[in-house]
């Protein structure tokens, strides 16, 4: 292997010599291999493709045909979307000019600058874009594995695990017990496991109000407390009990087959557990050698490039960038700072001071939204947080159904965003 | 804080231009004069309802009786259809006297007197009627004279190039289509407008908190580059 490296460094440098004078080879067009569907990984190819006009080879590895949001999924718990409301396929991105590969990216060779994908294809690239989410990291929560994410699902990737933690609240025995095991930071949308219990404890409230929730959380505090805490009182008075790790919420076991949950040496007979284990970059960055001992891929913040390699950017959940969450908006946000260096760099045209944004709605009970939200720059240390604003407690319902729909309109907008 | 966001708003969007021949009237007093004799009926602002009467809010260029959401009379409903739209003419003729302009209107106010009064009140209510494409009379009320946007900040000439990746963070929320659910559209609006009402969240005028950050960070060049890109989509 490592002679090979060596190999391909030397001719590495040979073909970079020769890229960077495409004209002289006349059609030699630059390529960009996007490998991840997603937030970050769709509104990337989506901008490339748009704004160089052609003048770039955008190609696009996602391994499912149908992108399912995480974001509304919680909605979807709640009975206030339909499943296919969440789905999105790759159509229009493929109509405007992104070559989309329905396949698993296996292996990175940065060297050669090479994805070899399952199905046996290896594609070269000039420059890679890695926005493959999270992975789980395994052993986080004692008793548990992906293997007993049928029993006890995460629904942390949207799509099949999503329907089945809704069948499993819709079938849960009057009065039973609902337990979540909240993750630790940092993982993908701080919001949404709380806004997941306010979703639950609404289906509950409704068909099953005899029934309790109690969340395990190993957090001191969470996104948005004040406001989830409030809306908990106001909406599912008595039905939710969160755990912190004061009281052992971090001190967790589960045992999928018996149904239990132990939360500091106290077993506790569930009848659905939601367990949302703690988080890493999504695998092939580790492949691709650009995360560090954090599980995370280190990125420089002005551009969304990877620390180890000049010629790979990671966005999304995967990148330690700093200060924002790992967020479909963020990533988004990020895809779009990758495209302009990217296209700057490939085809010379011109770029503009990188700025970033975000701003999570969570939907707390019908008609209940509430929001956060920061703008950011790049510092040369990390991306970091210029201004920020949050929901206040005690706002009035008109402005919280203003909020709610205000989400509506950002669905709307960021999937076409991302899609076309 | 809500009145007095709306007086700073039309001080932005009207200037305190002296002996204005463009301004509507004192949106102050006007606001007084809603709170006595509009509100038990109507509501105005964002968060604004209907009650007995629909809500006002964006009420100029509106056609009449065009709320999906709210029952009206046969006849306003009508005169909407056959092309009544809400200007500073024909507001000024319904608060004058109701019935003479929508016979058979279901709302049962005796009428404003006063054309100062109604001036004043109109006023008010265009602070909460802020898309300039929808009042095409609205040029000489939405623009210029402010002394907060001084003349050389409405003529820097916007880079459509830089406007267009700025524009992208804005994507994720409005539409590049227009369309408009949730969350207003702003593609096509003439420039200056555009340029008004970006500062007017800058100076946190316009009170949102998402627009008010978004805005806050952009400086005067940045915004007469969006100005110029969101004019171009259609
Ligand atoms: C319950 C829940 C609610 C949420 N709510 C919100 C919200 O309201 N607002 C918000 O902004 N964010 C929200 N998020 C977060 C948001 O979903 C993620 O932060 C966002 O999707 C991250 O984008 P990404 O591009 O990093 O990864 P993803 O969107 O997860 O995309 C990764 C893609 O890569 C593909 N992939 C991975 N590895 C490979 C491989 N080797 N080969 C080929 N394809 C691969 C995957 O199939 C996937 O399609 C929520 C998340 C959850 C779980
Ligand atoms: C007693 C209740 C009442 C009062 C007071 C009242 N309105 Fe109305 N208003 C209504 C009703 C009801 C309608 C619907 C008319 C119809 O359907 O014919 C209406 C309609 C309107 C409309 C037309 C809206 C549309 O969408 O077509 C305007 C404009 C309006 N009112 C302005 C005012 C103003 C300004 C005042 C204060 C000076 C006022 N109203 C006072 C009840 C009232
Ligand atoms: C996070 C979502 C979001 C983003 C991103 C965003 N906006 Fe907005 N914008 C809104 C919302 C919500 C409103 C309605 C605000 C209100 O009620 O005043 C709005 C209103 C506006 C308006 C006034 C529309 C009207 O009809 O009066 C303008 C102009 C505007 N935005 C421009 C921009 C520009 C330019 C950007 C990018 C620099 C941007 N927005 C980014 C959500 C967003």
């Amino acid at each position: 292997m490592h002679l090979n490296r060596r190999h391909f460094l030397g001719t590495g440098i040979a073909a970079s010599a020769l890229l960077t004078a495409p004209t002289v080879w006349g059609q030699a067009k630059p390529k960009v291999v996007v490998i991840g569907g997603g937030a970050g990984g769709a509104t990337a190819a989506r901008y490339l493709a748009k704004d160089s006009g052609g003048a770039i080879e955008v190609t696009l590895v996602e391994a499912n045909p149908v992108y399912t949001t995480c974001f509304f999924s919680n909605l979807y718990l709640g009975g206030f979307r339909d499943f296919e409301s969440l789905q999105h396929n790759y159509d229009k991105l493929a109509g405007g000019g992104v070559t989309v590969i329905n396949d698993m990216a296996t292996g990175v060779d940065r060297a050669a600058k090479t994805v070899t994908l399952a199905g046996g294809q290896v594609l070269p690239y000039d420059r890679l874009v890695l926005s493959p989410g999270i992975d789980f990291k395994d052993g986080s929560v004692p008793g548990w594995s992906l293997d007993a994410a049928e029993k006890m699902p995460h629904a942390y990737k949207a799509g099949p695990q999503t329907q089945l933690l809704k069948k499993m609240v819709e079938e849960m025995p009057e009065g039973g017990v609902f337990a979540m095991i909240a993750p630790p930071n940092p993982y993908r949308c701080p919001p949404g496991p709380y806004e997941r219990i306010s979703m639950i404890a609404h289906v509950l409230k409704q068909k099953n109000p005899t029934a309790k929730i109690i969340v395990a959380d190993p957090k001191e505090k969470f996104s948005k407390q004040a406001l989830f805490e409030e809306g908990w009182n106001k909406h599912y008075a008595g039905m939710v009990e969160w755990i912190g790790p004061d009281f052992g919420g971090g001190k967790v076991e589960v045992r999928p087959d018996a149904m239990e949950v132990v939360i500091d040496g106290e077993v506790t007979k569930v009848d659905c557990c939601n367990v949302i284990p703690g988080q890493m970059a999504g695998k092939i960055a580790a492949l691709a050698g650009v995360t560090d001992d954090s599980g995370w891929a280190p990125v420089d913040p002005a551009t969304m490039k990877a620390k180890a390699d000049e010629n790979v950017w990671v966005l999304g959940d995967s990148s330690a960038q700093g200060d924002m969450p790992k967020s479909g908006f963020s990533a988004n946000s990020q895809a779009k700072v990758a495209a302009m260096t990217i296209r700057g760099e490939l085809t010379g045209s011109k770029t503009f001071p990188a700025k970033y944004s975000n701003t999570c709605w969570s939907l707390i009970a019908p008609d209940d939204g509430v929001k956060v939200g920061a703008s950011y720059e790049p510092t040369p240390e990390k991306i970091a947080s210029v201004e920020s604003f949050i929901s206040e407690t005690g706002e009035d319902a008109a402005l919280r159904k203003a909020t709610y729909e205000e989400s509506l309109g950002w669905y709307a907008g960021i999937t076409a965003d991302m899609f076309g | 804080m809500r009145r007095s966001l709306v007086a700073l708003a039309l001080c932005l969007a009207l200037g305190p231009v002296p002996g204005a021949a463009e301004a509507i009237g004192d949106a102050e007093r006007g606001a007084t004069l809603f709170a006595r004799q509009c509100s038990a009926c109507h509501q105005i602002g964002p968060e604004a309802q209907n009650r007995v009467g629909p809500r006002l809010t964006g009420i100029f260029g509106r056609q009449a009786g065009s709320l999906a959401d709210f029952n009206y009379s046969k006849s306003i409903v009508r005169m909407g259809a056959d092309g009544l739209v809400w200007t500073l003419e024909t507001l000024d003729a319904y608060i004058a006297n109701p019935k003479a302009l929508v016979s058979g209107t279901r709302m049962n106010y005796r009428g404003m007197a006063e054309a100062t009064d109604r001036a004043d009140l109109m006023a008010y209510l265009r602070a909460y009627s802020d898309r300039p494409q929808d009042i095409p009379e609205s040029e000489p009320t939405a623009r210029k004279t402010d002394p907060a946007l001084s003349p050389e900040i409405l003529a820097i000439q916007g880079d459509p190039a830089y406007g267009e990746y700025l524009a992208s963070e804005c994507q994720t929320c409005h539409q590049a289509d227009g369309s408009d659910q949730g969350i207003p559209s702003i593609t096509g609006w003439p420039a200056e407008d555009f340029v008004v009402a970006m500062h007017a969240y800058k100076q946190k005028l316009r009170p949102h908190p998402v627009m008010q950050m978004m805005a806050g960070r952009l400086n005067d060049e940045e915004i007469a580059a969006l100005a110029a890109y969101f004019a171009t989509l259609q």
